[in-house]
């Protein structure tokens, strides 16, 4: 077992297909706030963790490095994760860029969903638009999006 | 995750999709997507490798300057060759009058520990038990193995909801998969962890033989198909549950 079995599993698997896509056209970057929403189904360590298959999102403060995983699928390795949080939540990375000028700033605050969803619609209908006016909220103009 | 982007973007935000799985990420087709042929769990690639880190980010972030929806592929493959296993020795026997994986399970504490201290616990214990029980569910895991049925084997959380000794048993590798980090002490390759845990360790040994128990026992597949990762043999019950999850 490995991951090319794993990904064989992931691909077989219907995947959602949009008639339109929306398109949003970004500030340039360097004068961009920039936040991270993953499907890691990270918390805080003080957090209760994402429910499984939850449609629901958690807060990730920004300033802090105790991001947990909560994932409960067997067939994900997170060594990589426990080992350079970076390989998923690339906080330290956009920390860089900024400093350097590429973006304009790190939002304060991120988002983590479970990537692993029985049922779709909750994320296209409730959760997903909420976290989308929250973090329109927070002054976020790009999101880069990371699977787990 | 490419779903999330669409829902993003017609919220006003502008997004920018790393994919991992091909077929998804084309199929779902987000605004701004990026595949990268890297392990799942390993978004940006390398762990412990800002330079590559930032060849990723900086592919990602230049789809912003498209005027219309864009899908292109990071060059830099980074994959899982399904063999690769962490070194990492294991401690020698210490109590010859207890199970070898209960034996292991204590011995690797300080090396859980160590890797506590440098990493923070990002991937457990935490679900459904804490590093202090780990010992209690390999003990009751053990018992298992050696026949008696899962109920009466004294699984923390048992009786509990369903997937309960699922989480449990993740909870554990995720105390093995930290402590082996201590012992070798370099960024881990996809998997290699995951392969040691299982094949290497007397606790990975006894948590096959659980799976297999518990399935042979006739428990629900819940309780056991995701004690340990599935394999081949287990299609046919895969293709009887359907509820199969999806990609957010």
């Amino acid at each position: 077992m490995g991951d090319k079995e794993a990904k064989e599993k992931w691909a077989g698997i219907e995947a959602p297909v949009f008639d339109e896509t929306a398109f949003t056209k970004p500030p340039p970057l360097d004068q961009a706030t920039v936040a991270v929403v993953t499907t890691a189904s990270l918390h805080h360590g003080d957090q209760d963790g994402l429910d499984a298959y939850g449609a629901g999102y958690s807060v990730l403060d920004g300033s802090r490095r105790d991001y947990v995983s909560g994932h409960y699928s067997p067939l994900l390795d997170l060594t990589g994760f426990a080992y350079d949080m970076n390989v998923v939540f690339p906080l330290d990375r956009l920390d860089e860029l900024a400093a350097d000028g590429v973006i304009g700033a790190v939002a304060d605050r991120h988002l983590s969903y479970n990537g692993i969803q029985l049922d779709l619609s909750s994320i296209r209908l409730d959760s997903g638009p909420a976290g989308a006016k929250w973090l329109k909220e927070q002054g976020v103009d790009v999101v880069l999006l990371t699977p787990i | 995750m490419s779903t999330l982007a669409h829902v993003f973007e017609a919220g006003g935000i502008a997004t920018v999709t790393i994919g991992l799985v091909r077929e998804q990420i084309v199929s779902t087709a987000p605004p701004r997507g990026l595949w990268c042929d890297f392990p799942l769990g390993q978004s940006l690639g390398r762990p412990g490798d800002a330079a590559f880190q930032h060849r990723v980010l900086e592919h990602a972030f230049s789809l912003l300057k498209a005027e219309a929806p864009v899908f292109e592929e990071f060059a830099e493959p980074v994959r899982d060759d399904g063999t690769t296993v962490m070194s990492c020795t294991l401690p020698p026997r210490y109590d010859p009058d207890v199970h070898p994986a209960v034996d292991e399970a204590r011995g690797l504490r300080p090396a859980y520990d160590r890797a506590l201290e440098r990493f923070g616990n990002r991937i457990g214990p935490g679900r459904a038990i804490d590093a202090d029980t780990v010992v209690t569910a390999v003990e009751a895991f053990a018992r298992v193995a050696e026949g008696t049925p899962w109920e009466e084997a004294g699984i923390p959380g048992v009786p509990g909801e369903p997937g309960i000794v699922s989480r449990v048993s993740l909870d554990v590798r995720g105390y093995y998969e930290m402590a082996a980090l201590a012992l070798s002490d370099h960024a881990p390759e996809s998997w290699a962890g995951v392969r040691w845990f299982l094949n290497e360790t007397e606790t990975g040994k006894v948590l096959r033989e659980v799976r297999a128990k518990m399935r042979d026992s006739g428990a629900e597949w819940i309780d056991w198909f995701f004690v340990t990762p599935a394999d081949a043999s287990d299609d046919e019950v895969a293709d009887e549950h359907p509820r199969g999850p999806t990609e957010a």
